[in-house]
């Protein structure tokens, strides 16, 4: 929004145990290109762990990198931890490899950004630019 | 217009940062070096082959990566592929035994039979493999972190069925540095890891000497944004590492270098993917004779697979996969690897059906079969150009090597992150060349369909159950197995890692006891403690 007085803040999360963080980090660094300030929590993060980071940095975009296939059983355990912590009003954001036929159910878990593996970077930055509020 | 522009005169630099010009001379394979380090193939600098005769005398094995849900699910699928002419397996297994949890582990949830089959304790193995012949068919375990553990564990199951390890042959992937750099599968830090590698290298050079324990992986760093060239380079520094610790160990260089093996990867340009095998294979030489000492042939041999890799496969148009993968296949016939693999036109997607793992075992065998590629040896030598490039890229790898020593060496540069950054930055680099078309990828960039259909991938089902039974049957096991026993050798596991002392016999001991992936690598963690992760742009 044009009266930001900050950049837009990320948490990039790498949920559960897959280690394959490539495309995680490229995408931080695109963010970094965009102007956001983006805070990449490292791998094997567990939902408690994002919730909390998430809180504490005062960030105004969740996003996850999943590649390895638990993305919904993690957003489940996710979805309640972060609305407890007060933070539905932030954008929830998901990428990695997933499966069209899994989209519906992350919308439903809160998670309106969703980019498969071949979205395009500046879709990706962009799409935050656009609803962050 | 789809096709992407492309003018003639431009210069074309290869992925590894060489020219490629468009015509090779004999002047120029003498610029380049000549032809010192062709030689003939089975003979030192083995540029040629590591074998006289190579596919004459045998094919190839082929050894698709697989495994997923639980032990028996693993085995019928093993057997799937046996039955259609594959002859090794490679072992996938779930990202809880990985990375040490047993499957009750609250963190394991979710994740259990996932992306490999799921492994707690002795008796999953003696499931997965029920049924099949371990003389005939090699298996290798593409285990990391858990290495040292899931080793003793084969070994272990390989006795009980009778077979002596003297004679057992078989491969363990155990490179944790690359693990570090990509793939992310660590526990411990560093140094403990690089000990445990060591571990599992003494003990099998004095109790399972035809085993293979470690495969080091250029694979998984060139996944992550290494170029060709760093592929075979950082890979040979993280070897040097193993081989500088068990030669710490007093291990003379002829003991355990012959069983040191590889893993690399297959995309990109046929020729620059070629002349990387060859030139990796003089140089892996080079090194071992002139650096180390060694003088038995095959502890100067580079033993490979070459494997073609998910890295080039696209998730457009994922049939187009197919033919890439038939192209990586011819890659790895020309380069002389001993050992074959490809990712399924699927595998961007989904854990390959039967019939499209079926399909990735046809290409090979077309090979083999159809298109003459076992009958001659290195059939691109003596090309000017295969050459020349062989040389330049023979002197890239030795550059980039040169620059790992002047920066402290890997293991500082991987514990410090910056190689993880290096790589990271250019895979940044290279998706936004393709994002603009500056790097064509076909069903990417250009040639994209008029309107992208939806794929017909059939996803392979997660069955939920799976990590039930698979939960049941440990706690079965910890209810039945003798605990006295399992203390005492968990007991006695700690205070060998505690003193240096090799780990390897008191995990033959524990594994034998039953104890679980889990327990085991709480009792190492315990003594090493954990791998912190360096977050480095």
């Amino acid at each position: 929004m044009t009266d930001r007085q900050r950049p837009i803040k990320i948490l990039l999360g790498k949920p559960g145990l897959d280690g394959h963080d490539q495309g995680a980090k490229v995408v931080a660094r695109a963010m970094m290109d965009a102007g956001f300030e983006v805070i990449y929590t490292g791998l094997r993060q567990t939902p408690e762990q994002i919730a909390r980071i998430a809180l504490e940095e005062d960030v105004d975009v969740i996003s996850l990198s999943s590649m390895a296939g638990s993305h919904i059983p993690f957003c489940r355990k996710l979805k309640p931890l972060l609305e407890e912590a007060g933070l539905t009003d932030k954008l929830w954001v998901i990428g990695g490899n997933l499966p069209a036929q899994d989209h519906e159910a992350l919308r439903e878990l809160g998670f309106k950004g969703i980019f498969p593996s071949g979205s395009k970077l500046d879709a990706i930055t962009e799409y935050i630019r656009s609803n962050v509020k | 217009m789809n096709a992407p522009q492309k003018p003639a005169t431009k210069k074309v630099i290869n992925e590894s940062g060489i020219e490629v010009k468009p015509l090779y001379t004999a002047a120029d394979v003498e610029a380049s070096g000549g032809m010192e380090m062709v030689g003939e193939p089975g003979q030192y600098p083995f540029t040629r082959g590591i074998h006289r005769e190579m596919y004459r005398k045998q094919p190839w094995t082929m050894r698709q990566y697989a495994g997923f849900g639980n032990p028996a699910d693993t085995n019928q699928r093993f057997k799937y592929l046996i039955a259609n002419g594959q002859t090794g397996l490679n072992v996938a297994f779930d990202l809880p035994t990985q990375i040490g949890l047993d499957s009750d582990d609250p963190l394991a949830e979710g994740e259990i039979g996932r992306v490999g089959m799921s492994i707690d304790t002795l008796r999953d193995f003696e499931i997965a493999f029920d049924g099949i012949d371990l003389k005939k068919i090699t298996v290798s375990l593409t285990i990391n972190g858990a290495a040292a553990i899931l080793i003793a564990m084969y070994l272990a199951m390989a006795e009980k069925r009778g077979y002596d390890i003297k004679e057992l042959r078989g491969t363990a992937q155990n490179d944790i540095l690359k693990e570090f750099i990509g793939r992310g599968t660590w526990i411990f830090p560093v140094e403990p890891s690089i000990r445990l590698v060591g571990d599992t290298i003494e003990y099998c050079a004095k109790e399972a000497p035809k085993y293979t324990p470690v495969s080091v992986c250029g694979y998984h760093i060139r996944e992550s944004g290494a170029t060709p060239a760093q592929e075979i380079a950082y890979a040979f520094c993280i070897a040097k590492a193993y081989a500088d610790d068990a030669i710490r160990r007093g291990l003379p260089v002829d003991e355990f270098a012959g069983r040191l093996s590889y893993n690399f990867n297959i995309f990109g340009n046929i020729f620059e993917q070629v002349c990387k095998f060859r030139a990796g294979r003089g140089l892996w030489a080079k090194i071992m004779k002139e650096e180390y000492g060694a003088e038995k042939p095959g502890s100067m041999w580079l033993r490979m697979i070459a494997a073609g890799g998910g890295g080039g496969l696209t998730f457009e148009q994922p049939e187009v996969n197919i033919m890439r993968g038939a192209y990586y296949a011819l890659i790895s016939a020309l380069s002389g690897t001993q050992t074959m693999a490809l990712c399924s036109y699927d595998e961007a997607y989904t854990i390959p059906t039967e019939y499209s793992a079926r399909i990735s075992l046809r290409t090979m065998q077309l090979l083999i079969e159809e298109m003459g590629l076992t009958e001659t040896v290195d059939p691109l030598a003596g090309s000017f150009y295969v050459e020349t490039m062989t040389n330049e890229m023979r002197k890239k790898m030795e550059e980039i090597m040169a620059e790992v020593d002047a920066q402290g060496g890997i293991v500082k540069m991987v514990a410090e992150g910056t190689i993880q950054a290096k790589v990271s930055t250019q895979a940044y680099g290279m998706l936004r060349k393709i994002e603009s078309g500056e790097f064509p990828k076909v069903g990417v960039n250009c040639y994209r369909n008029e309107q992208e259909e939806e794929h017909a991938v059939e996803f392979h089902p997660y069955n939920e159950d799976d990590a039930r039974v698979q939960i049941e049957s440990l706690q079965r096991i910890r209810a039945e197995r003798d605990n006295k026993a399992v203390d005492a050798a968990l007991a006695r596991l700690r205070a060998d890692a505690a003193t240096g002392t090799n780990v390897m016999p008191a995990l033959m001991a524990a594994v034998k006891a039953y104890a679980s992936v889990g327990e085991m690598t709480k009792e190492l963690v315990n003594v090493f403690g954990r791998y912190q992760e360096p977050i480095r742009f």
